[in-house]
């Protein structure tokens, strides 16, 4: 265990460290990062104020509540390796990873969290200021935000831990872009990016709470703006606890199929 | 087990890629049948190497050289034969196999490009678990060895290619591996850096009695390392035994290099003339004669330089082949 955190350590100052070389494109990068759920705001809150004040259950208000939120969950959760795994593969990058004594998700792990920690003070900064601009309404209680944190981690780890599966799909074919678009699509729709996944048809929040895609972004952010019970809550978060099993079952065995490919047909 | 190192027994390694004619048509027939074709690139070697041994491995490219590395450290996984390297078998990538192996490949990145080649050392002895002593006492000894003082805050982009490949090899050495292979580690470095990193190997090889496997292309690598070599030719053995024994076997002849002034000088009576470009023109002799020629040419024509060497390696090893096919 304690050679664990020193590897994390040690991997975190790298990352850091490589991270501040590249201030410019992270700046650009979280440009995007911003103005994706800024755009969705600004429609629902338009639609919202065109309709006498609300679409659902809804307000203006809650809408901008509801999309910054979102940002900022989305922000500790999302990753980008999905398209970079394609690439390490045919560069041949892994095979150094191969030969370390470690698994490789652990560098992706402390990659990903070193990155979120040099860009989260600014993503706050920017929901402070959005914050100010659109007037979100929401109505915190003590106890959601004492659930958030672990619906938050569960969050960041189940996504992980799906798209690094999906990553792996590289092994297997060479069309990983169009894979790629297919899996955006279901997030776009079913995790809540688009709009909160209340108004959407009843089938669609079945399918929804089947699904792994609303426990990785929508579910931490309904619940801390207080839009569950209690019982919603603790259901969800055991929803998240059968995805992050599953997930990790799927990692095991993708990453063992993967390799088995990889190492087959020359490293 | 205790006496060897790397045991390789009937070792086959065969790659199956698809096949396709060029056109339309053959385009739409592989959508229905996926025609494949098996190529073999290591066809049944076998071979053992102590503890300590440092060995040479030889081969033109497109030998199977790297193929049997990457069995070798677990990154391919053999189609046949048997393999153990320390004991263990590579291609389960263990840990503890892991912990005591190490690859450098030319165009290996082992460092982080972004940041200080320090800062990827930190990390590996992370990964590899160093205690602080031995990495601190480990770092000082690559220091010295390879001259790094210098380089080791500079970020690795901003450094030369010598330069990196140096801490390419530290970063690799780090944790001190019992068993080193080395493909091409001096490929592309200048005549300083190669003898540098040579020295180097032959150091760490006695400091800390690993076994290092190693191929390269240049014949001063080998023969300043390798007391033996493994010569492998469309992967199959051609040749495992001293080196001295390897070159006197295979080159009964040197190159002489002449630049004359009298470019269209009739050189035919000296020996065999391999080439003849810009008033260079290369010789091939008898080693026994390599004397008498070399007097004569200077005695009868208008020699502006001349240069005696053995063949190139790659040259030793076509002699090779040529001989075993033969």
């Amino acid at each position: 265990m304690r050679d664990f955190a020193v590897l994390y350590l040690q991997q975190f100052k790298t990352t850091f460290a490589s991270m501040l070389q590249y201030r410019a494109s992270l700046f650009i990068w979280m440009i995007s990062a911003v103005l994706e759920p800024l755009i969705y705001l600004i429609v629902w809150s338009t639609v919202s104020v065109s309709r006498g004040g609300s679409v659902g259950d809804y307000t203006a208000g809650q809408f901008a509540a509801y999309f910054i939120v979102f940002m900022l969950v989305n922000q500790v959760t999302f990753t980008w390796i999905m398209y970079e795994y394609e690439y390490r593969i045919r560069e041949g990058l892994l095979s150094p990873a191969l030969l370390r004594p470690v698994h490789p998700i652990h560098a992706d792990i402390a990659e990903n969290i070193s990155s979120k920690l040099v860009t989260m003070p600014v993503m706050i900064l920017i929901a402070g200021g959005l914050a100010l601009i659109f007037k979100p309404t929401a109505s915190f209680q003590v106890w959601t935000i004492f659930a958030f944190i672990p619906a938050l981690v569960l969050a960041f780890l189940i996504r992980f831990l799906i798209e690094w599966t999906l990553a792996q799909s590289a092994f297997w074919t060479t069309r990983v872009s169009a894979f790629n678009q297919v899996y955006f699509v279901l997030v776009l729709f079913l995790s809540g990016q688009i709009a909160p996944l209340s108004l959407f048809p009843r089938a669609i929040q079945v399918l929804a709470n089947i699904l792994p895609f609303r426990w990785m972004i929508g579910f931490p952010v309904e619940l801390i703006l207080g839009r569950l019970t209690p019982i919603q809550a603790l259901t969800g978060i055991a929803a998240q606890v059968f995805w992050l099993v599953v997930s990790l079952g799927l990692v095991r065995v993708v990453w063992r199929a993967g390799i088995r490919i990889y190492s087959a047909v020359g490293a | 087990m205790t006496s060897t190192s790397i045991h390789v027994k009937d070792l086959h390694k065969t790659y199956v890629v698809s096949k396709r004619e060029s056109g339309v048509l053959a385009a739409l027939q592989s959508l229905v049948v996926r025609q494949t074709e098996e190529i073999p690139a290591v066809d049944g070697i076998s071979f053992h190497l102590a503890p300590g041994e440092v060995v040479g491995f030889l081969g033109p490219n497109g030998a199977g050289k790297t193929t049997t590395l990457k069995m070798l450290s677990g990154l391919l996984h053999p189609t046949a034969g048997e393999v153990t390297v320390l004991g263990y078998v590579p291609s389960k990538r263990e840990r503890a196999f892991l912990r005591q192996i190490t690859l450098v490949m030319g165009q290996r990145n082992e460092l982080v490009w972004d940041i200080p080649a320090l800062d990827s050392f930190e990390l590996n002895r992370a990964i590899y678990r160093v205690p602080p002593s031995d990495y601190r006492l480990m770092l000082k000894e690559l220091t010295e060895l390879l001259e790094l003082g210098p380089l080791l805050h500079k970020p690795v982009r901003n450094l030369s290619l010598g330069e990196r490949m140096k801490c390419e090899i530290a970063a690799a050495l780090l944790h001190r591996p019992q068993v080193v292979f080395l493909d091409e580690p001096t490929i592309g470095l200048d005549v300083t850096m190669q003898r540098r990193i040579r020295k180097f190997i032959a150091e760490y090889n006695r400091k800390f009695g690993a076994t290092v496997l190693l191929t390269s292309h240049y014949m001063a690598d080998v023969e300043a390392l390798c007391r033996r070599v493994i010569v492998i030719h469309n992967g199959k053995l051609l040749f495992d035994g001293e080196l001295s024994s390897l070159v006197q076997k295979f080159t009964a002849h040197k190159t002489i290099v002449v630049q004359l002034d009298d470019v269209q000088a009739d050189m035919h009576s000296y020996g065999e003339v391999v080439s003849r470009e810009d008033g260079h023109i290369t010789l091939r002799v008898p080693k026994a004669e390599t004397a008498r020629v070399t007097e004569r040419l200077l005695a009868n024509l208008p020699v502006i330089d001349l240069l005696v060497e053995d063949p190139p390696i790659e040259e030793v090893i076509e002699r090779v082949f040529a001989q075993e096919s033969a």
